[in-house]
């Protein structure tokens, strides 16, 4: 069997970060909008398994950008 | 009043309960009028159905024409068809159920499932399509009903209203009565509400009549009546279910009733969609085919994207466009005739009423058109009532004056496929009848002046008069938010005459200078840079410096010619440009620092001393490029291209070296001598080889021609300058045309039985000639065979160009329609204006606005340090 590695260990998927209860709360009042809101993704995604995202939790991801250097978005896991 | 607002809509099948509960006749003969010209009773006009005669009333509501809305009528079929619309779904649903009991063949529990699932999907407001799909593709497999044991035959369904039983053909009744037998609780697994549809409603008994109103008939010039398409194709319907009813009392064959059954299925079908693959359409005496329900809503000329999304306006105007470089970048030249019809509304008040009552007594050219009183009443000002009307004006009262010179207009050239397509431009009006614009905004419209037409939009409020000037404006415009640099500037002949100008050292009089900037705004000279026997003259480089405000910048313009080390300003081909506190030092002018698009002269202008004064450099650079080039002179001609004999004789040498190689490749390949490519084949190898071979020598010639043309040839002026055309050009021209290509190869297509592209070569010739290198230049002109593969080339990219731009046009209209409501709001997030979801976090990730950046670049560090370093010292 081939030996698991993390995905996010790779150049191309950016980093992930399940945000913690209070932290989701703090996003989603700086932005002041409602949960359903924000993108998505789901929990079957294969990064969202990796980080143990379960549906209703908020995911942060930092990308590398072109225009700005990093970026930060949001995402809603269902 | 508070506005009501659409919650839902929710659309269901009619019901033939519903059909003949909102109809206010039954129509029972195809007549329409009788001799008399009134509607016939039981008539396709029936007065029960509306009116659109004046003049008559309607005898349902009672309304006359324009206020009755018009009602529906029925036609009781005299036998069932089946909906065109509907008989895909009509099959699934027959292959989906039991054909004796009518249950769905699904157990209960599966089929509880299902539903389940849908109900799940529904709630989460998601597609549920698929499932469906997949209870249609699980049941039509079924072989034995699991509810009542009946075997299942699978039934063939052909275009466009045909249902078979393995040989057997179903009536529509035959169908009608299996749907009807589908019990409503099976129903949700088909994803139809029992409440909203019956299947057996898809087949039709009964035909809603739509009202007069919808189709009215025209009374032709000669007095005639014309009925409507969709009346025509109901009084087929009508005779044939007549006739269908009368056979079928008389007892006639079973064959004529089938034969009438099927004619009344094609007038119901064409009357529903005339465009139904399978089935002629129904055409017209002329033999245009009708235009009938489907038809009306379909397509670009539909109800939806022709009517409802697309509408026609008032206060607007459309004609030929021309140049005119002596308005400014920010008007537009209207002719008087348009300016005379269009009008801009004047409110009356205590403090104007007299400037009103002077338009109103005008009778020439800014005068008042109508007058809109209180009470809403619009009177024309015409010479008999024009003292009158002025009498009686009163504040409150609203006069419709004439477009005149500083009103504001929205200008546009479709397609409109960026912001800049439509600006706001101040009104000029002048003679003759074209719109006249500024040059130097060509391209943002993407306008020439081969024939191109534009509209003009009068903005009526003052809101929008005061959001035009503000938002739309040109000048607002000349930063593209494209690419962050100017998208306004100086083309074709601006930048030749600056080019010309500002070249090395001219010298000019002062008479000269004079007659140069005179339609400028220049008070003061310069100090003569020479003074030569008591005579003074001035630089080109001064007269330029005239129209620049302070600024300091230095770039290498577009004549560069990429020397391996820059000699700054040593330049030798005077191709470094040094602007010093508005003062061209050195450099010459062109495409690079006025130009459309590149223009860093522009650019600069614009961030240091804002949008007006980049405004005015551009009209004072097109008026002085304007004179300037005309002070010169300035001519193109076929002789232009001349090249002298010795020249000739090169590029022959060059042309026949290369063929010669051409012809060595060639015996190599054949030989095997060939070595190949990592990753080529032996042919391929050789096809590229031969290409560099031509495509080294054409290049070769062009540099030939170019050296004997030199850089006072007004050809190579515009191409060097950036105005117009290139290099590559030029040596088409004068030297050799080059290798012609079909999708990027060498012109291999022809006779391919023999191998070879016309029957002037030897089968399987590979030599440069055989496959579509044309050695001659357009001046010599081409030989036949050359001309042929021109041909062939030539034809392939205007094809290319026609697909692209239908296909680039389709991708812009479906993105526009995906983006049409993104938003980004105040606090930098981009979101959905209907849902709210957000779809950016930051604007482009950056939050910049492309307009404000520098090129792209959210900050310009180069320009903040020398700013800096400047203010220093």
């Amino acid at each position: 069997m081939m030996t698991k590695f993390r995905l996010q260990d790779h150049i191309l998927v950016p980093e992930h970060i399940l945000l913690s209860e209070e932290e989701a709360e703090e996003v989603l009042k700086t932005l002041g909008i409602k949960k359903e809101m924000l993108p998505k993704i789901r929990a079957d995604d294969p990064v969202a398994k990796e980080i143990g995202a379960k549906p209703g939790q908020i995911v942060k991801i930092i990308r590398k950008s072109p225009t700005a250097g990093k970026s930060i978005a949001y995402r809603l896991v269902i | 009043m508070i506005p009501k607002r659409i919650g839902g809509i929710k659309f269901e099948v009619l019901s033939p309960q519903e059909i003949r509960r909102m109809s206010a006749a039954k129509i029972i003969t195809p007549e329409t009028y009788d001799d008399d010209g009134y509607p016939i009773e039981s008539g396709l006009m029936d007065p029960k159905l509306g009116v659109i005669d004046p003049g008559l009333r309607c005898k349902t509501c009672g309304g006359k024409a324009g206020e009755c809305p018009g009602h529906f009528g029925h036609i009781e079929l005299a036998a069932p068809v089946i909906h065109v619309g509907y008989a895909k779904l009509i099959a699934k649903l027959l292959n989906a159920t039991c054909k004796e009991c009518g249950r769905i063949l699904l157990k209960n529990e599966k089929r509880d499932e299902y539903i389940e699932k849908i109900e799940n999907k529904k709630r989460l407001n998601q597609d549920y399509e698929d499932i469906i799909k997949e209870v249609f593709r699980v049941t039509k497999s079924v072989k034995v009903c699991p509810h009542c044991g009946a075997e299942q035959i699978e039934i063939k369904f052909e275009k466009p209203t045909s249902y078979y039983e393995g040989e057997h053909k179903l009536t529509p009744k035959d169908v009608r009565e299996r749907l009807e037998k589908i019990p409503d609780e099976d129903l949700p697994a088909f994803g139809m509400d029992p409440k909203a549809v019956r299947p057996e409603w898809m087949v039709l008994t009964v035909l809603p009549v739509p009202p007069v109103t919808v189709r009215p008939s025209i009374i032709l010039e000669t007095g005639q009546r014309s009925e409507d398409d969709l009346t025509h194709k109901l009084v087929d319907i009508i005779r044939i279910n007549q006739r269908f009813l009368d056979n079928k009392e008389g007892g006639a064959p079973q064959l004529i009733l089938e034969d009438l059954w099927e004619l009344l299925q094609y007038h119901v079908t064409t009357y529903l969609d005339n465009e139904v693959s399978g089935i002629p359409p129904a055409r017209h005496r002329s033999g245009r085919p009708l235009k009938t329900l489907a038809q009306r809503l379909k397509g670009k000329e539909g109800r939806f994207r022709g009517s409802l999304s697309g509408k026609r306006v008032n206060f607007s105007a459309r004609t030929v466009i021309s140049p005119d470089p002596n308005i400014s970048i920010n008007e537009v030249g209207v002719p008087k005739i348009v300016a005379e019809e269009l009008t801009v509304p004047f409110h009356v008040t205590e403090k104007n009423i007299e400037e009103a009552r002077e338009l109103v007594l005008r009778t020439e050219h800014p005068k008042a058109n109508y007058i809109i009183r209180q009470d809403g009443r619009r009177i024309k000002v015409l010479d008999t009532n024009r003292e009158e009307l002025a009498e009686k004006l009163e504040p409150g009262m609203i006069i419709e004056r004439q477009l005149m010179d500083g009103d504001i207009v929205l200008f546009n050239r479709q397609p409109s496929l960026h912001r800049m397509s439509i600006m706001a431009h101040y009104v000029r009006v002048l003679p003759y009848k074209t719109f006249r614009l500024n040059p130097a905004v060509c391209p943002p419209y993407n306008a020439d002046f081969d024939g191109d037409e534009m509209n003009l939009h009068v903005p009526q409020s003052l809101e929008a008069q005061a959001e035009a000037k503000i938002l739309m404006s040109v000048q607002e415009h000349i930063l593209s938010p494209r690419f962050g640099g100017p998208i306004i500037g100086g083309i074709h002949d601006h930048i030749s005459g600056l080019y010309l100008l500002t070249r090395g050292e001219k010298l000019f009089t002062r008479k000269e200078v004079m007659s140069i900037i005179k339609p400028l705004n220049v008070s003061e000279l310069p100090k003569p840079k020479y003074v030569k026997d008591g005579v003074e003259y001035w630089t080109g480089k001064q007269i330029f410096s005239m129209i620049l405000p302070k600024i300091t910048i230095e770039f290498k313009a577009e004549i560069c010619q990429g020397c391996d080390e820059c000699k700054k300003e040593n330049c030798e081909f005077d191709a470094y440009v040094i602007i010093k506190d508005g003062e061209l030092v050195k450099g010459t002018i062109d495409e690079k620092a006025v130009g459309a698009f590149k223009g860093i002269v522009i650019d600069e202008i614009i961030r240091k001393y804002g949008k007006d004064r980049a405004k005015k450099f551009i009209d004072d650079m097109t008026q002085l490029a304007i004179r300037a080039i005309m002070y010169t002179g300035f001519s193109f001609g076929i002789s232009d291209e001349d090249i002298p004999e010795e020249a000739v004789k090169q590029i022959h040498e060059v042309i026949a070296e290369a063929e010669k190689k051409v012809e060595k490749l060639i015996e190599a390949y054949k030989k095997g001598n060939l070595e190949p490519m990592p990753g080529r084949s032996l042919e391929e190898t050789l096809e590229m080889k031969i290409m560099q071979v031509l495509g080294k020598a054409r290049d070769q010639a062009g540099k030939i021609a170019s050296r004997f043309l030199g850089m006072d040839n007004s050809a190579v002026i515009m191409a060097v300058s950036g105005a117009r055309g290139s290099m590559l050009n030029l040596t088409q021209m004068a030297a050799c045309i080059g290798q012609q290509s079909v999708r990027g190869e060498r012109i291999k297509r022809g006779y391919s039985y023999t191998n070879r592209t016309l029957p002037h070569f030897k089968p399987g010739d590979l030599g440069a000639k055989a496959r579509g290198f044309v050695k001659s230049s357009y001046k010599e002109g081409l030989s036949p065979v050359e001309y042929f593969f021109h041909a062939m080339g030539g034809r392939e990219g205007l094809v290319d160009t026609a697909v692209r731009t239908s296909q680039s046009g389709y991708l812009q209209r479906r993105l526009i329609n995906a983006l049409q409501d993104l938003k980004v709001e105040y606090d930098g997030t981009v979101k959905e204006q209907t849902s709210g979801m957000l779809v950016q976090f930051r604007y482009g990730e950056d939050g910049v606005d492309p307009t404000k950046s520098f090129r792209g670049k959210a900050v310009d560090i180069k320009r903040i340090i020398k700013e800096v370093l400047s203010e220093e010292s």
